[in-house]
């Protein structure tokens, strides 16, 4: 089911947890609403629920306007981080429930609601437990039955909210790795809200990267990690190094550095910030251009090294990420003088700290309407 | 050779096991047990020949029948009543919800006989209330509907409290989870809410009933205390001691003790069954340890 959001508005006592969003949800696909606490993803996801209703702005489903349904009459699953088992139901009655609850007229009989649950519940991989209550489960398969609780009704859409924040680091990640594939095979459109980056950009055929209630940027992995929009979109991905930077033309002038660094896109001259990435830093070739920096300290965690480092020129602190194995890795030691080059880098003119703009041709025309009237 | 025991394997890692508990048994013994015991010594004393015909005479049946009645009728409407009450305080805000919030308290606090002679004034044939039913022949006061009444009114408070942190506790999130999956508002509370605050409602009608049985201040003004018709069972048992009907006294009371023994054992077995799925059930068959196993061979 396609879904489309136009000009959604909702504030909650004066507080605006979304301003104007727009966004097409594409039929069968993956989608990660990504942000900060507070940026509005979950509210996002509330309003395409029916848990909350919008100010104002349109929510289609296919060609009809949800935005005034409420959540009975809107066919959404919706998984809660936090389970929200039926504690006095068993695992099957908890998987039954929606199709319990249906009108008589519709409702499947009981032999046929069995057996539906039964081959949910081996859909998500624990057939043999219809028969436990949700206390005697780990959290894992608490979300497991949750999920299968939620496909029951064969959803329009199925909205996860932070389905796996409350879950340990491994077992999160398995049940990653198993709903990407669960997605693959059943095809169900489905939303995702999170705020683990690794996780968006895992899990996701798109990311929506969330700010204080606006959407900062929408497109694939690929075009939102090589390609940010925003410095917040570049800072929320991964770590940063913000240099002072000046512009001219298509030139960067880095303090630091003897010659000028070219960019492809065309920015305003004047005060610029540089973004690089501390992964996207290697040594530079010996005789060529560079940044010339003191590394003050080296750490290692697991397979990576991590060095920090301050700019020659003006003491600006600089962080390094290197692989282990990397050839340059041995040279970083405390007190060393390196010269650096940056594989890639992003400039934002200084007003873009305060708002987004947009560095690259909007591969999401609605997210660059909704910027543009951010701004304006 | 045996592996080396450790020396008191159950000792608990908390101290003062044996101090508490022998603390606990002596309040128990003095404050419940010995005094309940003394009820069923005296009366035993009796023998079943002197204990029948006291039982089995009308006026005592009738007594224990009024009681009982009352108190599970009274505790039934506050059931009901007490929920509703209890949704609206948690689930609504509206002007002046503390100072009901601290009304639902009064029966608490009031002594019983100023309850018994509000409720008297109010629904005698001349009261403000009494003035309306008499017409319609609804005799309230000096009847066993006033009673009910009475008992309604101290029994309130038990249900409201029990059943309103529970329902304040109940995660917001499961409702919208039925809403989700499509149930309307009265299939989520009825299949969702209702089953999560049974338990407490239970617990509220448990106490609410027990309050009844036991109360006497403020329905022996109401009742009118008619024998054979609306004379309880408490009543009846002072009657006798004033009579220095000693043995009769004591065979009612303990009639009275194994009654509610009785029913508060199945209002507490009902609440174990709602309450099964929170218990842990055994999904596989314990096996046999496989040490003890290999001790036997």
């Amino acid at each position: 089911m396609d879904i489309r959001i136009r000009h959604i508005h909702k504030s909650f006592g004066g507080f605006p947890a979304l301003v104007d969003v727009n966004l097409d949800i594409r039929s069968g696909e993956l989608i990660a609403l990504l942000g900060p606490s507070g940026s509005g993803k979950t509210t996002l996801l509330r309003v395409i629920a029916g848990l909350e209703f919008p100010d104002y702005g349109e929510i289609l489903f296919g060609a009809e306007n949800m935005a005034r349904k409420p959540v009975h009459e809107r066919r959404v699953g919706f998984v809660f981080q936090h389970y929200a088992l039926f504690k006095h139901m068993s695992v099957l009655d908890n998987i039954a429930f929606g199709l319990r609850v249906r009108p008589r007229s519709w409702r499947p009989g009981e032999a046929q609601i069995r057996r539906k649950a039964v081959e949910l519940l081996d859909l998500v991989q624990l057939g043999g437990l219809e028969r436990r209550y949700p206390h005697q489960l780990s959290g894992g398969q608490k979300q497991r039955v949750a999920l299968a609780r939620a496909l029951a009704i064969e959803p329009r859409v199925l909205l996860l909210d932070e389905p796996f924040g409350a879950l340990d680091a491994k077992v999160r990640k398995d049940l990653r790795r198993w709903l990407r594939e669960l997605h693959e095979r059943t095809g169900y459109t489905t939303v995702f809200v999170t705020h683990d980056q690794e996780e968006a950009l895992e899990l996701a055929d798109r990311v929506v990267i969330m700010n204080r209630g606006c959407l900062e940027q929408v497109g694939t992995v690929d075009e939102v990690y090589e390609h940010p929009r925003t410095p917040f979109v570049f800072d929320f991905l991964g770590g940063t190094n913000v240099l002072d930077a000046e512009m001219h033309g298509r030139k960067v002038f880095l303090r630091g550095a003897e010659q000028p660094l070219v960019t492809d896109v065309i920015h305003p001259d004047g005060p610029a910030d540089l973004y690089v990435r501390p992964g996207d830093l290697r040594l530079a070739d010996p005789g060529s251009p560079g940044i010339d920096v003191h590394v003050t300290a080296v750490q290692r965690t697991g397979p990576i090294v991590r060095a920090s480092a301050k700019l020659l020129a003006n003491g600006t602190g600089i962080s390094i990420e290197l692989p282990h194995l990397h050839h340059d890795a041995a040279r970083f030691h405390a007190g060393a003088t390196l010269r650096l080059k940056m594989m890639q880098f992003c400039v934002y003119p200084r007003a873009a700290s305060v708002h987004a703009h947009p560095i690259t041709d909007a591969p999401e025309p609605t997210a660059a309407q909704s910027q543009e009237r951010t701004r304006a | 050779m045996p592996p080396t025991k450790h020396p008191s394997p159950s000792r608990s890692p908390i101290p003062g096991f044996g101090l508490t508990l022998g603390y606990t048994m002596i309040y128990l013994s003095l404050i419940v047990l010995v005094p309940l015991a003394g009820v069923f010594v005296k009366a035993a004393g009796l023998g079943l020949d002197g204990l029948w015909p006291i039982l089995g005479s009308p006026r005592v049946l009738s007594a224990l029948k009024l009681s009982f009645g009352t108190a599970l009728i009274a505790a039934a409407i506050n059931l009901v009543f007490g929920m509703l009450v209890a949704w609206v305080f948690v689930r609504y805000e509206f002007p002046g919800k503390r100072l009901f919030d601290a009304t639902i308290d009064l029966p608490f606090a009031l002594p019983t006989a100023v309850a018994g002679i509000a409720l008297t004034a109010l629904y005698a044939g001349n009261g403000w209330v009494g003035q309306f039913l008499e017409p319609l022949g609804i005799k309230v006061a000096f009847a066993p509907l006033g009673i009910v009444v009475a008992l309604t009114f101290i029994g309130l408070p038990f249900v409201v409290r029990t059943v309103e942190p529970v329902l304040r506790d109940a995660e917001k999130e499961l409702e919208e989870a039925a809403a989700s999956l499509g149930a309307t508002r009265w299939q989520t509370v009825r299949r969702v809410v209702f089953p999560a605050i049974l338990p407490a409602l239970l617990t509220g009608f448990a106490l609410a009933f027990a309050r009844g049985v036991g109360e006497y201040g403020s329905v022996i003004f109401i009742a009118g205390n008619l024998p054979h018709v609306s004379e309880i069972a408490p009543l009846l048992i002072v009657i006798k001691l004033e009579e220095y009907g000693y043995a009769g006294a004591t065979a009612v009371a303990a009639a009275m003790l194994v009654i509610s023994f009785a029913l508060l054992l199945v209002i507490n077995a009902l609440q174990a069954w709602t309450n099964r799925y929170r218990t842990q059930r055994h999904v596989e068959p314990a096996l046999p340890h496989p040490v003890l196993q290999g001790a036997g061979a």
